[in-house]
């Protein structure tokens, strides 16, 4: 512990905080803890490479949630098609007739698969690799602090992460295969071993899991919280913070406030399923067989405790995807963001709006109609603070001076996704019309688009723009605009044609249609979005090489700020090591946004005092 | 240079952290009280009267936050005997309040109310257990201060030896008041 605190003490002394030693640290003197391979890349406590662990690690989770998804759409592509050729990989989960030798894949694995999908890229992808990898990197270099407020939290929340992961992992395992009652693990199901395969010991594991998730998540985000209330550097005040860190900062604040919640409902199912309590459970029968001594629970109260975190989710998952993709556009656009006092108003509406409107996910579970409508109320009021976002992103673009590179397609992606996801969020978002979508493919359409894959274009967007902080390098143009161009097309490929099939009424999660005359119109429909999703997988795996083969191989980062942005990461060497800067932290003159705002100058950057009677341009 | 120099002083990142750690809590028990007025405003909720051990457990605690709170203002003045004195009379009581918890426990048994009676007793099974097992994180870092303690460290106050202190007795406070609002509210329920 000495030893730790001595580094602590080292790194944030220039921050003041510690009530002592101020200004004697203005040099950083190196990281006596990076001095062994396990200090320096696995137990690192530098904000840096804990951020490069976030996302390396949300690859991995990101490349099997995307296989699930591959083998389930093969199923609803292709249900006739012989998958024996899978047995190798998924053994006995490839029901192989005898007699004609044709593998086909055990409904139970469907749902396991499609639970799985779910859970892995909502949590471990666009939460711990979304939020986990950026916020760590770019906290701590954008308001220029040498690192978290904690570092040994900081490492604690990834391995935690870690911890979570390799649990979720073995439950893939198991002989009765990980839980298969969907990502949001309603009781019953969840809560009766006896229910089904995946709720026996599949369903410990998810709530382990997802318990030492939660872990993890609270600590990174007070790590986020603290580190940008308390340790800016001087003259970075809020109002002159980057988009970016305000949208972390709201991410965190959101985290904080509903993962506890959905802990305890976790704790509650955790009771029924081991100590026999009945808190979600009432006049059960499983298998024709009534269990009376489980009386008394209420089933629904699990979803209001399971959605007082689930609509959060949707923004601590989009939020940071919205702050990269606003900073990544003013710096690619060459012009200042529009409205950023509107855009952080934004941000916070969001934030506040996001706790209202949870049971939006509830309208068909026998709501009361009038609560109901408070809900759609508010839900509809989201789109307000939405739409003046994407109105901005539009307006900082226009007339711009665009450079049209992986990082800003990416961006430009994400808007239009963000609007076409958005707008079906504003149908369903109606209990009146809910009541007919709930539960078909046209929800799976709506948040895929929304949230789902405008997340992952905020992400690749970032990690295109970012990679040379990262790694001081950057990632192969050609094929990152392959990855956006191909991207892009078979995501729309994939789910827009799943908006049809939901207004007619095919129901989601279902493993086969075939005693459903009514939907065999879309067997073709079917076909062309399991192929475009199998062209969208191949296309990751791309990006994936791209990523791997930059980090050695790469084109090298020579100058400090390639892209010409404004904030203090552009200000820190190339491969910066633990500390961040060389000298004394750069202090703060100005908003981030002063690109092409002088006759003479192309961009200012904030650490550039203002000139005599200047007015700083956030102001 | 100049940067370095003019710090402006704000709340330490430690402290400000263990605050956040609060504001999550307040949710979780918030989240567990919410989902017991729920489920109590639908039929079949059997009510009972807590047992004594919770009141005694209650003074208990009490008296620890007290302690703990002159024994800071011992500390501060160096008076390093009344500081160790008290520190150990809250530190028993501390132990006292989990131990009369659990005799709270045991007595509702006896009585027949185990976990599974009534939705009734789970909540309150519930929600005492993770309020323990909350008291018990408390009790790790005073088992910490507490070697510290023993060895003298405590003897003179320095700035990080009373955040060391702040911090501990700010969350023993914390689980405190989180016991009192639980009590209030079974006893406004009932």
């Amino acid at each position: 512990m000495a030893d730790i605190n001595i580094t602590e003490k080292e790194l944030h002394a220039p921050q003041g905080g510690d009530g002592h030693g101020h200004g004697h640290d203005d040099h950083h003197h190196g990281d006596k803890y990076q001095s062994s391979f396990i200090d320096r890349y696995l137990f690192s406590m530098d904000h840096k490479t804990i951020a490069k662990q976030f996302l390396i690690t949300g690859m991995f989770w990101a490349v099997i949630g995307a296989a699930m998804s591959v083998i389930f759409r093969l199923q609803l592509g292709f249900p006739d098609a012989d998958l024996s050729w899978l047995q190798p990989l998924l053994g006995g989960w490839i029901d192989v007739d005898p007699a004609s030798g044709k593998g086909t894949l055990s409904p139970d694995f469907y749902y396991a698969l499609v639970t799985m999908h779910g859970t892995i890229i909502v949590f471990f992808v666009l939460t711990a690799g979304l939020s986990g990898t950026f916020s760590n990197l770019l906290i701590p270099l954008q308001i220029g602090a040498r690192d978290m407020a904690s570092p040994l939290m900081n490492m604690l929340s990834y391995w935690f992460f870690f911890l979570a992961g390799v649990i979720m992992f073995i439950s893939l395992f198991l002989n009765t295969g990980p839980f298969s009652g969907g990502w949001v693990a309603y009781p019953p199901l969840s809560a009766l071993p006896q229910a089904s395969d995946g709720s026996k010991a599949g369903m410990t594991l998810w709530l382990l899991a997802l318990v030492f998730f939660v872990v993890s998540t609270l600590l990174g985000g007070i790590n986020y919280i603290s580190t940008i209330l308390n340790m800016r550097t001087k003259g970075m005040t809020m109002f002159r913070m980057p988009l970016t860190i305000w949208a972390f900062l709201l991410t965190a604040v959101l985290g904080l406030l509903s993962f506890p919640v959905v802990t305890s409902g976790f704790f509650m199912l955790m009771m029924d399923r081991m100590l026999g309590t009945s808190f979600f459970l009432d006049e059960i029968y499983v298998a024709g067989e009534a269990l009376t001594d489980r009386v008394g629970g209420n089933a629904i109260l699990y979803q209001h405790l399971f959605w007082f975190l689930g609509h959060p989710e949707v923004y601590i998952i989009v939020l940071p995807a919205m702050g990269l993709v606003s900073e990544v556009l003013s710096v690619h656009a060459r012009k200042p963001i529009f409205g950023y006092k509107a855009m952080v108003f934004s941000i916070l509406g969001i934030g506040v709006l996001s706790f209202l409107v949870w049971a939006h996910h509830m309208y068909v579970s026998g709501l009361n109609p009038f609560i109901s409508n408070i809900f759609v109320l508010f839900t509809l009021i989201i789109a307000v603070p939405s739409a003046v976002k994407v109105f901005n992103w539009i307006a900082t673009v226009w007339g711009g001076n665009m450079r049209y590179n992986s990082a800003s397609l990416f961006s430009i992606g994400f808007v239009s996704l963000f609007i076409s996801g958005g707008l079906t969020g504003i149908f369903l978002g109606n209990a009146t019309i809910d009541m007919q979508q709930h539960d078909t493919y046209f929800v799976v359409a709506h948040f895929h688009t929304v949230m789902g894959v405008a997340a992952f274009f905020g992400m690749f967007s970032g990690i295109y723009h970012w990679f040379p902080t990262m790694f001081g390098r950057y990632m192969n143009e050609t094929l990152g605009q392959i990855h956006y161009w191909g991207t892009l097309i078979t995501a729309y490929a994939v789910f827009g044609p799943m908006h049809y099939q939901g207004m007619a009424g095919i129901p989601r999660r279902y493993y086969s249609f075939d005693t459903f005359q009514a939907f065999n119109q879309f067997d073709t429909m079917n076909q062309v979005i399991t192929i475009a999703a199998i062209i969208a997988f191949f296309l990751q795996i791309l990006f994936i090489i791209n990523f791997f083969y930059s980090i050695y191989r790469g084109r090298k980062q020579t100058e400090q700020n390639p892209w010409g942005g404004t904030t203090l990461e552009w200000t820190v060497p190339i491969n910066p090591g633990h500390g961040n800067w060389d000298g004394p932290i750069p202090e703060v003159h100005r908003w981030p946004y002063d690109i092409s705002r002088y006759e003479d100058r192309e961009f200012v950057m904030q650490n550039e005092p203002l000139a005599e009677g200047e007015v700083d341009g956030g102001h | 240079m100049s940067t370095l120099n003019k710090t402006v002083k704000r709340i330490h990142p430690k402290k400000f952290a263990l605050w956040m750690g609060i504001v999550g809590m307040i949710m979780f028990f918030s989240a567990f009280t919410s989902a017991y007025i729920v489920r109590k405003a639908s039929a079949n909720w059997y009510n009972f009267p807590l047992p004594n051990e919770f009141f005694y457990s209650t003074i208990a605690i009490l008296g620890s936050s007290l302690a703990f709170y002159l024994s800071k203002k011992a500390y501060l003045r160096a008076d390093a005997k009344t500081f160790k004195g008290l520190y150990f009379l809250g530190f028993l009581l501390g132990f006292a309040f989990i131990g009369l918890q659990y005799a709270g426990w045991e007595s509702l048994q006896a009585v027949g109310i185990d976990l599974v009676a009534n939705q009734s007793s789970s909540f309150l099974y519930l929600i005492t257990a993770a309020h323990v097992l909350h008291v018990m994180g408390g009790v790790v870092a005073l088992v910490v201060l507490a070697v510290g303690l023993i060895r003298g460290r405590f003897d003179v106050p320095t700035p990080k030896r009373t955040l060391k202190i702040d911090l501990t007795f700010t969350y023993w406070h914390f689980v405190d008041i989180l016991w009192l609002y639980l009590l209030v509210f079974f006893l406004i329920q009932q």
